[in-house]
């Protein structure tokens, strides 16, 4: 089989945790992309889902940092935040070791990468699961990129791990749906909090859903944080995405900046038809 | 400057609730088992989110330890800008080169 769906979604802690301070018609078309997302990963029947986030510092710390990990555990705990900063429930997730053993030992073949069998959540996995896998009952396969303690994975590698995840999902017999979840521009735990450049945005977007490796690499992390902020490494995950839907275009469902979640919220989905 | 030990003891407390029980009983026994500046410690132990921030320590951190420690959302935002206000500029870290700031 293969990947049956592949999106992006936004994950800011504030989605949830401060929704009661947002322009309520941003936040309902917002949550209701977020619900159309869900559907349309209903609709591909998957046997689990890839969720490429970017981590920050819920299990991997400076002693010991991955450029890349994956998941291998039977279930996974999150989110570590206090559940109501957060405004979501701790709770447990469903794995797939045999699944995740297959994809890592085939991915390896392409990209060194580390595995876990131990894995906490954080806002970057249990806030887009909170919309689109409400009842908790699909397997989740974690990915973190590091994209918070420099160095930093190369782009140009971000995308090789996605074609290799891409291979590596059509090398087993399972429906896997795939998500890349974070920010575009964002200054986020900073004074700048709410700061957005949503030009650089919308530019990135229409990168992204032309599926255009070349401009998508052409980035450079010095450039992207003067106009992108320090949040805005975390396009990794979306050009991780980019690659394991390498030939596919896609289109936006939803961007709209919303400052009080801290960033431009996102939905964009692949079609992979 | 150890701001790695900062840090890591953040990192420790945001996602074990066993540590931050511990560190809820007896704060000085906690920082005593981290090579802190005595700077460091009392920006933990006061807290100082503001000075913590200017120190470099990662947001995605130092978020956590706010709420940990009481703060709302407003305040800790402000807290930030008052370190900066306070102590100057961040000093290391992801943060620093802050006058490209609009």
């Amino acid at each position: 089989m293969s990947l049956v769906f592949a999106g992006v979604c936004s994950h800011a802690p504030g989605i949830v945790g401060r929704k009661d301070r947002a322009d309520p018609v941003l936040r309902d078309g917002f949550y209701a992309a977020y619900d159309r997302m869900r559907q349309a990963i209903e609709a591909t029947r998957p046997d689990a889902l890839v969720v490429i986030a970017a981590e920050h510092f819920a299990n991997f710390f400076m002693n010991n940092m991955p450029a890349v990990c994956m998941g291998m555990a039977e279930h996974y705990e999150g989110p570590i935040e206090d559940e109501a900063w957060l405004g979501i429930r701790r709770t447990r997730v469903p794995g797939d070791p045999q699944l995740s053993r297959a994809l890592i030992e085939n991915v390896m073949n392409d990209i060194d990468l580390a595995y876990a069998q131990e894995w906490k959540f954080d806002h970057g996995i249990s806030v887009p699961l909170h919309f689109l896998t409400p009842r908790y009952d699909l397997p989740v396969i974690p990915v973190n990129i590091n994209c918070q303690g420099p160095p930093l994975i190369p782009l140009k590698r971000c995308y090789e791990f996605g074609r290799a995840l891409h291979r590596a999902c059509e090398s087993v017999p399972k429906r896997i749906a795939l998500i890349g979840t974070g920010g575009i521009s964002h200054w986020p735990a900073t004074p700048d909090s709410g700061r957005i450049n949503e030009s650089w945005d919308r530019a990135f977007l229409q990168r992204f859903t032309a599926n255009r490796r070349e401009e998508l690499l052409a980035y450079q992390d010095d450039q992207v944080w003067r106009e992108a902020g320090q949040g805005g490494f975390e396009i990794r995950t979306f050009i991780a995405v980019a690659g394991a839907t390498e030939g596919h275009t896609g289109e936006v469902w939803f961007y709209a900046p919303i400052p009080i979640f801290a960033v431009g919220c996102t939905i964009a989905v692949m079609n992979l038809d | 400057m150890s701001l790695y030990a900062v840090q890591k003891l953040i990192y420790q407390l945001n996602r074990d609730p066993r540590e931050r029980q511990r560190f809820q009983q007896d704060i000085e026994r906690v920082l005593a088992e981290y090579e802190l500046t005595q700077e460091e410690r009392n920006a933990i132990r006061d807290p100082d989110i503001g000075l913590l921030y200017v120190m470099g320590v990662n947001g995605q951190l130092l978020m956590h330890y706010a709420a940990l420690r009481g703060f709302e959302w407003n305040a800790y935002i402000e807290a930030m800008r008052e370190g900066e206000r306070k102590y100057g500029p961040v000093r290391t870290g992801l943060y620093t080169s802050a006058e490209s700031r609009s």
